[in-house]
């Protein structure tokens, strides 16, 4: 019986605080009616989820890191994608102009959470049609490399 | 009114306690329901195992691995037998594992699986299994959980007293159950005695690669070798082999190889013949016999015939091979982890008997000898036997142990297990198994470090235990808690085929090792595609090879023309995926043979015969992503004169 009453007061408490005048049906209602923000505008302040933190690119290219980076890609990437057009995933090119230089390795070495965590990689999940990020399991230096390849596209 | 209501909950609480109570003392008495039996066999979503149970199939060919204590079935490793689910046997790659010296055998008849060891101990490293018909030998890693080399057991028939493993893994034996004329020719079968041989064989082990090689065979006369265990700690260098059918009889074998008294157990020390063998002391033997090995690198088995064996005669070779009277056609020959004790089951016994090797080692350099067989010293029974376990139960089989000095023992006839006390030989407990129970398996049971904690009971028949399936049942096998004084019966399980025997390892042991996709930079594969730039089609004559890639979710190439009916189209296939757990697969309409399943970085091939013109669908048969219904190709199939160019493309490109 006890139980019951608490439960009961609980519930008046909770409808008590929706407050303010507005009813909780009404807040959902206004949420649902909100366009939802665009993941990619803030891109510049987004690193994404997983092992690399915001860094600065150096203003030279590393054609050393080039090179590796275009064979690495090549035997891994390309399946998926294409360097500029559309395939299975996005293309590379001009990927710093729309996504920072830790992002992009987060997404390739850690592509499973940042599908589930990071709101831009959640929205491309999406825009995609639902086609994963492969995790081609290329190590830390690998994916710099890529990185690297992609700044001479 | 509340104080009405408190003493009323007071009662009930009061009387709710006492019912539960009761409820545990009836529950000790009667099985799962009143204990916390069956949260002892349940192992809560998500979590993992204690113990991997590496389970034979029997009949099946195949290698089941279970979890124990869920009793849970993982994996069923394709050993001697095709398996069209993972396209083992039918794939080009591993055909040649099912080659011999009578062409491809596609099944067999797989029973006694046992674990490689260190120092006595199990490393975890391999494991082994017997083809009982066709004589074989398979190694199966632990890594990739895939068979990895099948040896042909030359001289060899019925290839059943197998394929356990000498304390550091120096040798896997092989002894052969029917003996047969060696070599083979053709003879009168009444002309047995004498004229058949029984080779006991050994196969040496690489112990980086694991790979086997048939060091010599010792040649026996024609008895039945049942099975078989290595020597342990003060018994390393020898091993036992059960015996039955000292009669040579050759026919109506249920009785005429039941009536002597005794049979033996046969020790061999394996030590003099390494020596033997290093001295040149051997013949060589004509023979032929099919070596199969899958390299991990190529993705690929090839088969390599081989042509000679290492022979010794023991009759030539004082020291080399003892026997040891044993009553009633032993099945089970075990010893013990202190290596002190040979047990023989004389399965149409009442009584179990004891071998002493120290013993066995005073009657030889004492000469206390009983006669011989066709130059083989008999040692005196009497002066070899340690103890006789005494009215046990009915058909005793195979004798497994624990840390603690304890042996466990199955009885087929009377269908129980028997915990007895090793040295004193009195029987400690039974429990009753269902039904009719041939081996148990302990944890490293036949080690000299048992793990102990659990022990399974494989019977042979199943009757009532399940959901009757019509006129087949799966066996059943039963797991039993040995932690404390009495076996409880815990938990009861199908299993898959007639499951011989089995090797049990701790999770721990064999879970940090695990192969979780190949790398597709050390694939080399002759017929690899490593990226969607190397896909492409060749024809060379009426012969076509597809270099094709799969990736989530496609195919590279996807569209093919230019095939023609007539045709011998090699699809090779590459999986670019270098994740775990991201197979493809892939199935053409028509074609004779089964899908592929193809791991990650790995490279795999099917042929194709089109028969018609047509343009025929291929797809992807392992759900692999959101698209994986997207993942698929046509090819063009045109007539066998047509001028269709050979083409290929995915997108257009």
């Amino acid at each position: 019986m006890k139980g019951i009453y608490l439960t009961f007061l609980i519930a008046v408490v909770g409808f008590a605080c929706g407050g303010g005048g507005q009813s909780k049906i009404d807040q959902i209602k206004e949420q649902s009616a909100m366009a939802p923000a665009d993941p990619y505008a803030s891109w510049e302040s987004n690193h994404g989820v997983g092992p690399i933190k915001a860094f600065e690119l150096p203003a030279e290219v590393d054609q050393i890191l080039v090179t590796n980076g275009k064979e690495v890609y090549e035997a891994k990437c390309t399946a998926c994608h294409k360097a500029e057009k559309r395939f299975i995933g996005p293309a590379p090119k001009d990927i710093l102009s729309r996504r920072t230089p830790a992002w992009v390795m987060n997404m390739i070495l850690n592509p499973e959470e940042m599908v589930q965590k990071d709101p831009m990689a959640k929205q491309l999940l999406i825009d995609y049609n639902g086609s994963p990020m492969a995790n081609q399991n290329l190590t830390e230096e690998e994916a710099r490399a890529v990185l690297e390849y992609f700044r001479t596209l | 009114m509340k104080i009405k209501q408190s003493i009323f909950s007071i009662i009930l609480v009061v009387g709710l306690l006492i019912l539960a109570g009761s409820c545990g003392q009836q529950g000790n008495k009667s099985g799962a329901l009143g204990s916390n039996m069956a949260e002892r066999a349940y192992v809560a979503p998500g979590e993992h195992d204690e113990f991997y149970a590496f389970i034979s199939g029997g009949y099946s060919g195949q290698l089941s691995i279970y979890g124990l204590p869920s009793g849970r079935l993982f994996r069923v490793v394709p050993v001697f037998s095709v398996d069209a689910e993972k396209g083992y046997g039918f794939n080009e790659e591993t055909k040649p594992l099912l080659n011999t010296s009578f062409g491809p055998v596609p099944w067999d008849d797989a029973h006694h699986p046992d674990l490689s060891q260190t120092n006595g101990k199990v490393d975890g490293r391999w494991c082994f299994i017997n083809g009982n018909n066709t004589p074989r030998i398979a190694r199966i890693s632990l890594s990739s959980f895939e068979t990895e080399e099948i040896i042909e057991i030359p001289n060899s028939a019925g290839n059943h007293s197998s394929s356990f493993v000498t304390e550091n893994t120096e040798y896997v034996v092989a002894g052969t159950r029917f003996s047969v004329p060696v070599p083979q020719r053709d003879l009168p079968i009444d002309e047995y005695k004498g004229n058949f041989k029984g080779a006991l064989t050994f196969l040496s082990v690489d112990q980086e690669s694991g790979e086997m090689d048939l060091a010599f065979q010792v040649m026996m006369p024609g008895f039945n070798f049942d099975l078989a265990h290595p020597g342990r700690k003060k018994s390393h260098g020898w091993m036992f082999f059960s015996t039955y059918n000292t009669e040579e009889a050759n026919s109506l074998l249920e009785v005429n190889a039941s009536q002597n008294d005794k049979d033996y157990i046969a020790a061999i020390n394996w030590k003099k013949a390494e020596e033997l063998i290093a001295n040149g002391e051997f013949e060589t033997m004509e023979s032929e016999y099919a070596h199969n090995i899958y390299d991990e690198s190529t993705h690929m088995a090839t088969t390599t015939m081989k042509k000679e064996v290492k022979v010794l005669d023991p009759s030539k070779y004082p020291g080399l091979v003892y026997f040891l009277p044993t009553p009633k056609s032993p099945h089970g020959c075990d010893v013990d982890p202190s290596g002190e004790y040979i047990i023989g089951s004389g399965k149409l016994a009442a009584a179990l008997t004891a071998h002493s090797f120290t013993k066995m080692l005073d009657a030889i350099e004492n000469e206390k000898f009983d006669g011989e067989a066709y130059g083989i010293p008999v040692l005196n029974y009497d002066d070899v036997v340690a103890g006789v376990v005494q009215g046990a139960g009915l058909g005793p089989l195979h004798t497994e142990f624990d840390a603690k000095g304890n042996a466990y023992t199955t009885f087929f006839i009377s269908s129980e297990v028997v915990k007895w006390k090793l040295g004193t030989w009195e029987v400690l407990d039974r429990q009753p198994t269902y039904y009719s129970v041939g081996h148990l398996m302990i944890p490293g049971g036949n080690s000299q470090e048992p793990f102990g904690k659990y022990l399974v009971a494989m019977n042979k028949i199943t009757k009532d235990r399940y959901l009757p399936t019509g006129p087949e049942l799966a066996h059943s096998a039963q797991l039993y808690d040995i932690s404390g004084d009495k076996m409880e019966l815990i938990l009861d399980f199908p299993t898959i085929g007639e499951p011989h025997y089995a090797a049990g390892a701790p999770a721990d042991l064999i879970k940090p090792n695990q192969t979780k996709f190949y790398k597709l930079e050390e694939n080399n594969h002759p017929y690899a595609a490593k990226s969607e730039k190397e896909a492409r089609v060749e024809r060379n004559g009426k012969e076509v090879h597809i270099y094709m890639t799969t990736i989530r979710s496609h195919f590279a190439p996807d569209n093919i023309e230019g095939i023609k009916v007539g045709d011998k189209v090699y699809f090779h296939v590459t999986n670019l995926e270098q994740d775990y757990d991201v197979p493809h697969g892939i199935s053409m309409i028509g074609a004779n043979t089964s899908e592929l399943l193809i791991m990650p970085g790995q490279t795999e091939t099917f042929i194709w015969e089109p028969k018609k013109e047509g343009v025929w669908p291929f797809y992807c048969t392992d759900f692999c992503s959101a698209l994986h219904q997207e993942m698929q190709g046509y090819v063009r199939v045109s007539a066998p004169g047509a001028d269709v160019p050979l083409k290929w493309t995915l997108d257009g490109e």
